[in-house]
């Protein structure tokens, strides 16, 4: 019966990329006609990179800051590119609560979109808007005087890292939203986490001048991760084996809390 | 044996529980209590009951949005449970909010739906054409839907469950909010479709005469489980004879008594000022009904006999009567007819 089915309406068997491919489309379309998160979540590093860059220009020449190396402007670089991924995809769980309220979700869900092409989706939608504004920050970077010796590919290499955090973070956004269906619990969660994780990395100060506890606690921070492949990827003499590992660890993260935040769908059932 | 019938039955609810937490200082809600019916294939079934009586729930546990504490449920032959992957294959869902895409076009909407089905662009995009054409969204086709009028939003969401031909077809509450002429559209639209296309279609409603029209057997739901069903005529006939109705001048509680003892009436009730009863042979029995109120001192303003209606039933079986259906939806039945 299925088979007559399918076969009058012309379907063909759809595998999980292309359903995630549909709703990536939908949600690159809206993007496309209301870019103003896109362009808004771009101010507050810009004026990071600018200002911090001219305040703490001599922060560098502090004994002990170990990442001296071209100034301020290529020290800060990664490390402003990665909170701006950071704190975007902490937001990332607000589609899904408004696809909620305006019964969309209820709709995909009834729909042959598996749960993980749902999650696919709008973890990979939030994961080309980090790629767009980590190039913007990069280019502004460049233009402001920063040099970085690792080239192309070290900027690629840096997109990549913000990539995978955003890809981490807002599976875990999707995941709360979720679960709470509340706008006011996820801004509290993600201001309670993004803040600290900032802070406990080397995002905008050497580590080596932060006191022990951090440090220990910074080597199981994802942020810390990206961050230090980032900023050995963009360096004169990289040392490629930090830049694997720091990405192996993130793209295992990614495929746990992806796996998890799938999971929540399932709760997202039993209380509706 | 059991196949045969699953073969004709589209749907198909047995015991269904299911238990809502309503918050930590409120007890939960018991949205079902152990709710059963089934429908044949090709086949309209109405659920008709108060708000909160648990029809939006049987429909999403039936559409595998949510799922039951306890009880089984089968749609087009497949287990909801079990396999609710291959039961979203065979069903489109229209849930009672609107579940479009504002920020979308209807026929952004309407492809992307296709495509989820596994439809070709090809195909998505004429299905999309001709649904749009058919539910009078041509001119509107390629606006965002935030700009859309409720009842054209409506009518998209109703569009979108049936993009992909689906062998079985949810509508909760398919035309609140439209206007006397989309409903009587609409109306046409389900009964042709569920008789063209051999599609199964759950219809909940709040309009007693759009279940009368429309349902070839409903049930009526109340505090979670179903409390009659059958066909329209069947739920009807149940009630043996005439509906009389007595409008008092003023409320008496000795009225009720006084009909009591009239011979020939029976199911007398009070609300108000009005009396209801109910006769085998409504023409005889009203005028010693009105000798005797007369002779109590009781006056009466006016009395009307009728035959029973699905208003009727429908309070008799949950106490409490439906608002009537207001003279505009009676037109949207008559141009429907
Ligand atoms: N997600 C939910 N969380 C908590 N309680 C719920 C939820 N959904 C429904 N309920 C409760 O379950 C009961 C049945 O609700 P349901 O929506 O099925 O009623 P309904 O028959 O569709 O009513 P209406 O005619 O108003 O649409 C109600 O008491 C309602 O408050
Ligand atoms: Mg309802």
């Amino acid at each position: 019966m299925t088979t007559a089915h399918t076969e009058s309406t012309g379907a063909r068997p759809l595998t999980l990329i292309a359903h995630t491919a549909f709703l990536t489309g939908r949600l690159m379309r809206t993007l496309w006609r209301t870019p103003t998160f896109l362009i808004v979540g771009l101010v507050q590093p810009v004026i990071w990179l600018l200002l911090f860059s001219r305040l703490f220009r001599s922060v560098v020449d502090l004994p002990g800051f170990t990442h001296g190396d071209g100034g301020f402007l290529r020290f800060l670089t990664p490390g402003v590119v990665m909170m701006t991924a950071l704190f975007a995809s902490a937001w990332a769980g607000t589609t899904y609560l408004q696809d909620i309220d305006r019964g969309v979700m209820d709709r995909l869900l009834t729909s042959p979109a598996s749960r993980a092409a749902m999650m696919c989706a709008t973890m990979a939608h939030q994961a080309i808007q980090t790629v767009i504004q980590s190039l913007v920050i990069v280019v502004i970077a460049l233009i402001a005087g920063a040099t970085f010796p690792g080239g192309p590919a070290g900027v690629a290499l840096t997109v990549l890292a913000a990539a995978l955090l955003t890809l981490i973070f807002s599976a875990l956004s999707n995941a709360v939203a979720l679960l709470t269906r509340q706008q006011a619990t996820l801004i509290a969660i993600s201001q309670f986490t993004t803040l600290p994780l900032m802070f406990l990395s080397s995002a905008v100060m050497d580590l080596q001048l932060a006191p022990g506890w951090v440090r220990s606690v910074a080597a199981y921070n994802p942020v810390e991760w990206a961050v230090v492949a980032a900023r050995e990827a963009m360096a004169a003499h990289t040392d490629w084996s930090v830049v694997g590992t720091r990405l192996g660890v993130l793209a295992a993260a990614v495929a746990v809390m992806g796996f998890l935040a799938t999971r929540a769908f399932r709760a997202y059932r039993k209380s509706t | 044996m059991v196949a045969v019938r699953r073969a004709q039955t589209a749907l198909e609810a047995v015991d269904l529980v299911k238990t809502y937490s309503a918050g930590r200082n409120n007890p939960p809600v018991r949205a079902l209590r152990g709710l059963s019916f089934s429908a044949a294939k090709g086949t309209v079934f109405g659920l008709l009951g108060p708000n909160g009586a648990g029809k939006s729930t049987t429909v999403k546990i039936l559409s595998t949005l949510s799922v039951a504490d306890s009880g089984s449920a089968h749609v087009a032959g497949v287990d909801v449970t079990a396999k609710p992957h291959r039961v979203r294959r065979a069903i489109g869902f229209v849930a009672q909010k609107p579940g479009t895409d504002p920020m979308a076009t209807a026929t952004e909407n309407l492809l992307l739906a296709g495509r989820l089905h596994g439809m070709s662009r090809h195909d998505a995009t004429a299905r999309a054409r001709e649904l749009i054409d058919r539910f009078g969204l041509a001119e509107a086709a390629n606006r965002l839907v935030s700009t859309y009028s409720g009842g054209m939003a409506r009518k998209l969401d109703v569009a979108l469950g049936l993009m992909h031909r689906p062998q079985v077809l949810f509508l909760d509450e398919p035309t609140t909010g439209l206007d006397p002429q989309a409903r009587s559209e609409m109306w046409h639209e389900i009964a042709r479709m569920a008789a063209d296309e051999q599609m199964t279609v759950l219809l909940t409603t709040h309009y007693l005469d759009e279940a009368d029209h429309l349902a070839d057997r409903l049930a009526i739901v109340d505090h979670g489980t179903v409390v009659a069903t059958g066909t329209p005529e069947e739920l009807k006939s149940e009630l043996r004879g005439d509906a009389v109705q007595i409008e008092l001048a003023e409320a008496d509680d000795r009225a009720a008594a006084v009909l009591r003892r009239v011979h020939g009436l029976r199911e007398i009730t009070m609300d108000g000022c009005t009396v209801r009863g109910r006769t085998d042979d409504g023409a005889r029995a009203l005028p010693p009904a009105l000798a005797a109120l007369d002779e109590a001192g009781i006056a009466v303003a006016s009395a009307t006999l009728a035959r029973p209606s699905l208003d009727d039933v429908y309070l008799r079986h949950t106490g409490h009567a439906l608002q009537a259906p207001g003279g505009e939806d009676l037109k949207a039945l008559e141009a429907a007819k």
